[in-house]
C-alpha cells in the first residue's frame, strides 16, 4: 500500500469514527417527492403540506440476550412508543433487516406481537442474514415477503415514490461481502426500465450498498450493478442497516444512509479488532439506542459524509 | 449447550495433495478451531486424516461454518454452541462463515 492510500484510508477512517451513532429510528418525511430525514425519533418534525413520513428502524435482533442488551423486546417496544409519539402518523415502516436474531419462529412471533403495536401503515421489511438462517428463509418470506421474486425481492409504489427491497444477504461467497447476485440484478433493471427519470426512488437493502468498511464485510459486492441503473433518476435513497450506526453519504443524485440498531450497537469501522455486538454501560444503553439527532443535508462533493455527533442532541 | 457431530468425512472436496513432511508426526488427535472476534482460530490448521475437528464459538454473534465448495456446512452455531467434523482424506479444505464471509479459515489434511 503506497503512502498515499495509507493517508487516504486513515482519512476515511477518521471521518467514519466521527459518525458513530446509535439509536432507534429514523423519521423519513417526502415532500415534492424528495425524501429527507426530519430528525430522529424524539426530536421529529412534522411532515410538509402535501408529504408524508414513514420510518426506518433496523437491526431489533428479537432473541438475542446476551450482555450487550439482555432485553431488545424493551428496546424495540421503546421504539414502537417512540413512533407512536410522533406529531404526524407514518404512512408505514421499514425495517432494513435482523428483524430476528436466529431466524426461530418464536422469534419472529414475538416481534410480530411488537410490531403490531405500532400505529402505523404497514411494515415493509427486507431480511438480514439473522433472518434467513432457516434453509430457504421460508420464515421471513411468509410474514414480510408473500408477493416476492426469488430470494424475496419486491418493490411497490408509494406517495409518487418506488421502492425497491432487495436481498443481499444469501448465496454469500467465501471471503466476499453482501451479495445481489445476477437473477436479481436483471430483475431490478428490468423493474426501474421505462419508468420516469423523475420517479423518486428509495431502496431497502440490510447490508450497505455502499463500502463503508470492506474489511468487516461491511459493502455489497455487485451493488454497483444496481447503482449504475438508479443513476439516471434524479432522487435515489438506499436505506441499509446491518452496520448498527447511521452514516450518510451523497454521491451525485443518490443518498446513502444506514440506520441505528434498535437492539445494540456495534463499534466504529475499524475502532475494535472486529464488529458485533458493543458492550456498554447498562444505565448508557437506552440513552445511546435512542437519543440522538441526524439532519439529511445533501452534500456537494463525492463521498460528503454528513451527520452530527451522538452527545448533546436530545 | 448444544454440540453437532457430523461425520461423512470430507472425500468429496476435490483432494489437492498437499505435501507436508511435518504432518508425518501428526497422529489423529482431535483439533479445535476457536470461532473469537469474528475470526477462525487458528486460521490455517493441519492435522493427520481422520481427525476430528471441533469449530466452538465463542463470539456473542452467530457463525458457521461451510466448505468454500459448499460440500459440507454446519448448522447455525449460537455462543457456546460447537460443530465437530472429520476430515478423513489428505486434501486441503478451505472453509468460511456464510454468514460473515469474509470469515475465512482452512484446514490441511497431509499425507499419511
Amino acid at each position: 500500500m503506497s503512502r498515499n492510500d495509507d493517508a487516504r484510508r486513515l482519512d476515511r477512517r477518521t471521518v467514519l469514527k466521527c459518525m458513530a451513532w446509535a439509536g432507534t429510528g429514523v423519521v423519513w418525511t417526502v415532500a415534492g417527492g424528495v425524501p429527507r430525514s426530519a430528525g430522529l425519533i424524539g426530536a421529529a418534525r412534522a411532515a410538509a403540506p402535501g408529504g408524508f413520513t414513514f420510518v426506518q428502524i433496523s437491526d431489533s435482533h428479537i432473541g438475542f440476550n446476551k450482555e450487550a442488551n439482555p432485553d431488545v423486546g424493551a428496546t424495540l417496544r421503546s421504539a414502537v412508543e417512540a413512533i407512536n409519539a410522533l406529531p404526524e402518523r407514518p404512512a408505514f415502516v421499514v425495517h432494513t433487516g435482523d428483524v430476528t436474531h436466529l431466524s426461530k419462529p418464536a422469534e419472529f412471533d414475538d416481534a410480530d406481537q411488537l410490531l403490531r403495536g405500532l400505529k402505523a401503515g404497514p411494515v415493509h421489511a427486507v431480511p438480514g442474514e439473522h433472518d434467513v438462517l432457516d434453509e430457504g428463509g421460508t420464515a421471513f418470506r411468509g410474514r414480510y415477503a408473500r408477493e416476492s421474486r426469488g430470494a424475496g425481492w419486491y418493490s411497490l409504489d408509494e406517495g409518487g415514490v418506488h421502492f425497491l427491497a432487495l436481498v443481499n444477504v444469501v448465496d454469500l461467497k467465501a471471503g466476499g461481502l453482501g451479495n445481489l447476485g445476477e437473477e436479481q440484478l436483471a430483475w431490478l433493471e428490468d423493474d426501474l426500465r421505462g419508468r420516469s427519470a423523475s420517479t423518486p426512488i428509495v431502496v431497502l437493502a440490510h447490508i450497505p450498498l455502499w463500502s463503508v468498511y470492506p474489511e468487516w464485510g461491511w459493502g455489497t459486492a455487485d451493488s454497483e450493478q444496481a447503482l449504475a441503473a438508479l443513476r439516471r433518476f434524479g432522487s435515489v435513497t438506499v436505506l441499509n442497516g446491518h452496520i448498527h450506526q447511521a452514516m450518510q453519504k451523497v454521491e451525485g443524485t443518490i443518498a446513502f444512509h444506514t440506520a441505528m440498531s434498535t437492539a445494540f450497537p456495534q463499534p466504529a469501522p475499524g475502532a475494535a479488532p472486529s464488529p458485533g455486538p458493543m458492550k456498554v454501560p447498562a444505565d448508557r444503553l437506552r440513552r445511546v439506542l435512542g437519543i440522538s439527532r441526524v439532519e439529511y443535508v445533501p452534500g456537494k462533493a463525492p463521498l460528503a459524509l454528513i451527520d452530527a455527533p451522538l452527545a448533546g442532541g436530545a | 449447550m448444544a454440540r453437532y457431530r457430523h461425520l461423512p468425512g470430507a472425500a468429496l472436496a476435490a483432494a489437492l495433495a498437499t505435501p507436508l513432511t511435518a504432518a508425518a508426526a501428526l497422529a489423529a488427535e482431535p483439533a479445535e478451531v476457536r470461532i473469537d472476534n469474528f475470526t477462525f482460530n487458528p486460521p490455517s490448521l493441519t492435522v493427520a486424516p481422520g481427525t476430528v475437528v471441533t469449530f466452538s464459538n465463542a463470539d456473542d454473534i452467530p457463525h458457521t461454518v461451510a466448505a468454500s465448495d459448499r460440500s459440507w456446512k454446519s448448522p447455525v452455531l449460537d455462543t457456546g454452541q460447537s460443530f465437530s467434523f472429520t476430515f478423513a482424506k489428505p486434501g486441503s479444505y478451505a472453509y468460511f462463515c456464510s454468514l460473515h464471509p469474509r470469515m475465512v479459515g482452512v484446514v490441511v489434511v497431509a499425507g499419511p
